[in-house]
């Protein structure tokens, strides 16, 4: 290989190529499946036949996900076809990020430019944090 | 209409994900997500400088090389780099990384253990005392009991599952107002590793404050580490650290560190710094830790405080510090190949796990493998958080409560972390500290965003004293395999 491997990482790498003569799965080169410090004292090669061999997980049946908001004349900005909340194209509480900018029922937020910069500083997590939106009284 | 067969569109070429850095005329790539580092050839380095303009198809790259490389040259390249993820497909993204979370039942290896919640000093910026605590100090019992003690000793046996060997730290507080039910605990952990056919290894934390002959001969005899809280010569170690009347602890201190230097020879000691803004002269600091009083290793970390504090770093704070921090990395590269030990912690702990290439999907363990207990038993994230109701995963008599604890997992997976999904330094950052990120955002799931270009800029330096260690001294790297 004329690429020379430097660090251990990528000696596994080059050990797999050559063995495979495919690219790799994703188990072997994407990496964040080990968490922080998890491989102290574990044998490395053990672990990667563990993973490949390893049933990847179930992948849920995926809910219709419509691209944007409802049809004009559907109910859909505040309820799903089913009358509830779990089928909104984004989840209610995150309405106010993300129907202010390009979408067909613009949400009213208050200026981030130039009067409240801060105003969602302390919502970084809008599902969980957006109580702590204040109203803005310009 | 024609019956022309529709051609497929040519395969075109994209780069990947990675951070080139240079180190000794050399020019290497770091791979991301993979963490993964090699060093680039002449026609790959083209191929990369081709992709850089724009996206090409595998003939347009060979083509526009042809002057200055062989044809075949070029495509075995385009493979090899294909083959590692340097470069992709246009339209086929390399498959995420899977989304996995750490298998349930996975053991314990270190468990930190709040002996005290109580502290003989009154450093401003404590994270347990100070403005941004988030325990009440009188929420929970000054001290841990025996019964408490020995309880969390046969929690970390059975939460240790697999894992022969355990480390048992000692903390606070103060760790040495507890000194009786430490060496109790220790022979309680002792007695049952024994039994159960595991290992234990202690360490602890402590101010050295109290340290007097026989509690250092006690270390000596039971090898446990040490790890001194000290921020540097006398007029800055007397700025913050100070005791409840505003007294300096400097000249308390020294002849008792120096007694423990001198005594307590089966471990290596450290000294753990708390940088501020009023202290930010790392290389004065570390001169005057390693070679005027003579700690092993200094580790530094920036103070964990709201921005607003007086003591807290500023953004210029933080350029001048990674400075300094630069010039102890060119001067640990220099000890490095000439095989000589230099004792910046910093920076040997990010050239380890550079060599390892690890990529994680937490940006350390708590909560998983390292968990801290209260002085009441309650078992936390780890021991900045250990006391708060918040942060609770279960207790030391009830185990730990899987659904709370996978819930947090959840939470906390780099994969939940939007804000890290387009950066480099991911892999070795994912995200940083809890509890740094708790006490500026108020919530632990959110990634460090105030430290992201400093983490960045650290990450690079070492990758180029990483690339430049390898090419001058390569021998020296293999002592991280050990």
């Amino acid at each position: 290989m004329a690429l020379k491997p430097i660090n251990r990482k990528a000696d596994r790498m080059v050990t797999y190529l050559e063995h495979q003569g495919a690219v790799p799965p994703a188990e072997q080169m994407a990496g964040p499946v080990d968490p922080a410090g998890a491989n102290a004292g574990v044998d490395e090669n053990a672990e990667d036949v563990v993973a490949l061999g390893g049933r990847l997980p179930e992948i849920p049946e995926i809910p219709h996900i419509p691209l944007g908001c409802s049809l004009v004349f559907a109910p859909g900005w505040e309820v799903d076809e089913a009358g509830g909340t779990a089928g909104l194209c984004q989840p209610v509480e995150r309405d106010l990020f993300d129907c202010h900018l390009a979408c067909f029922w613009p949400a009213h937020v208050p200026d981030q430019l130039n009067h409240s910069p801060d105003w969602t500083g302390k919502c970084a997590a809008a599902q969980n944090d957006w109580r702590k939106l204040e109203m803005i009284f310009p | 209409m024609s019956n022309t067969a529709i051609a497929s569109p040519p395969e075109v070429l994209t780069l990947g994900e990675f951070h080139s850095f240079q180190a000794e005329d050399a020019t290497f790539l770091y791979l991301v997500p993979s963490a993964a580092i090699f060093r680039m050839d002449a026609p790959s380095l083209a191929v990369l400088e081709a992709l850089g303009t724009a996206n090409r198809t595998p003939a347009e790259v060979v083509q526009r090389l042809a002057d200055r490389f062989p044809a075949e040259e070029v495509a075995n390249r385009i493979d090899e780099l294909l083959g590692v993820r340097a470069i992709g497909l246009l339209g086929k993204p390399a498959p995420a990384p899977p989304d996995m979370l750490p298998p349930k039942g996975f053991p314990l290896t270190t468990m930190v253990l709040n002996v005290t919640s109580k502290c003989n000093l009154a450093c401003t910026y404590c994270y347990e005392y100070g403005d941004d605590r988030i325990v009440e100090a009188d929420s929970k019992p000054r001290y841990m009991d025996l019964e408490t003690a020995r309880e969390s000793v046969d929690f970390m046996f059975e939460q240790g599952g697999s894992n022969r060997l355990v480390h048992l730290t000692f903390f606070g507080g103060e760790t040495l107002l507890n000194f009786k039910l430490l060496k109790e605990t220790a022979a309680y952990a002792r007695r049952r590793a024994r039994e159960v056919g595991k290992e234990v290894d202690f360490s602890l934390t402590t101010n050295a404050t109290l340290l007097k002959p026989e509690i250092v001969d006690w270390l000596a005899e039971n090898r446990v580490g040490v790890t001194v809280s000290i921020d540097g010569p006398r007029e800055v170690q007397d700025g913050l650290r100070v005791f409840s009347n505003g007294m300096g602890s400097y000249d308390i201190i020294l002849p008792k560190i120096k007694d423990l230097l001198a005594r307590h020879r089966t471990r290596p000691i450290g000294a753990r710094v708390t940088l501020t803004s009023k202290n930010l002269d790392v290389k004065q600091i570390f001169t005057h830790l390693t070679e005027e009083i003579g700690f092993w290793e200094v580790g530094f970390a920036p103070v964990t405080s709201s921005s607003c504090r007086d003591f807290s770093i500023s953004d210029a704070g933080y350029d001048h510090m990674l400075g300094q921090f630069e010039e102890l990395a060119w001067d640990f590269l220099e000890a490095a190949c000439a095989e000589q030990h230099h004792g910046f912690s910093n920076v040997k702990d990010t050239l380890e796990e550079i060599h390892k290439g690890v990529s994680k999907a937490y940006p350390c363990g708590a909560g998983l493998g390292l968990m801290g207990v209260a002085t009441d038993g309650d078992v936390a994230l780890c021991h900045r958080f250990a006391g708060s109701d918040e942060h609770k995963i279960g207790s030391v008599s009830e185990g730990v409560d899987v659904d709370v604890q996978y819930d947090y997992l959840k939470k906390h997976h780099i994969n939940s972390k939007t804000d890290c999904h387009t950066c480099w330094a991911r892999p070795i950052c994912a995200g940083g500290c809890y509890h740094e990120a708790h006490t500026r955002y108020g919530t632990t799931g959110t990634p460090n965003l105030h430290f992201c270009e400093w983490v960045r800029s650290w990450t690079d330096t070492c990758l180029r004293v990483y690339g430049a260690i390898s090419e001058r001294n390569p021998a020296f790297l293999a002592r991280f395999d050990a």
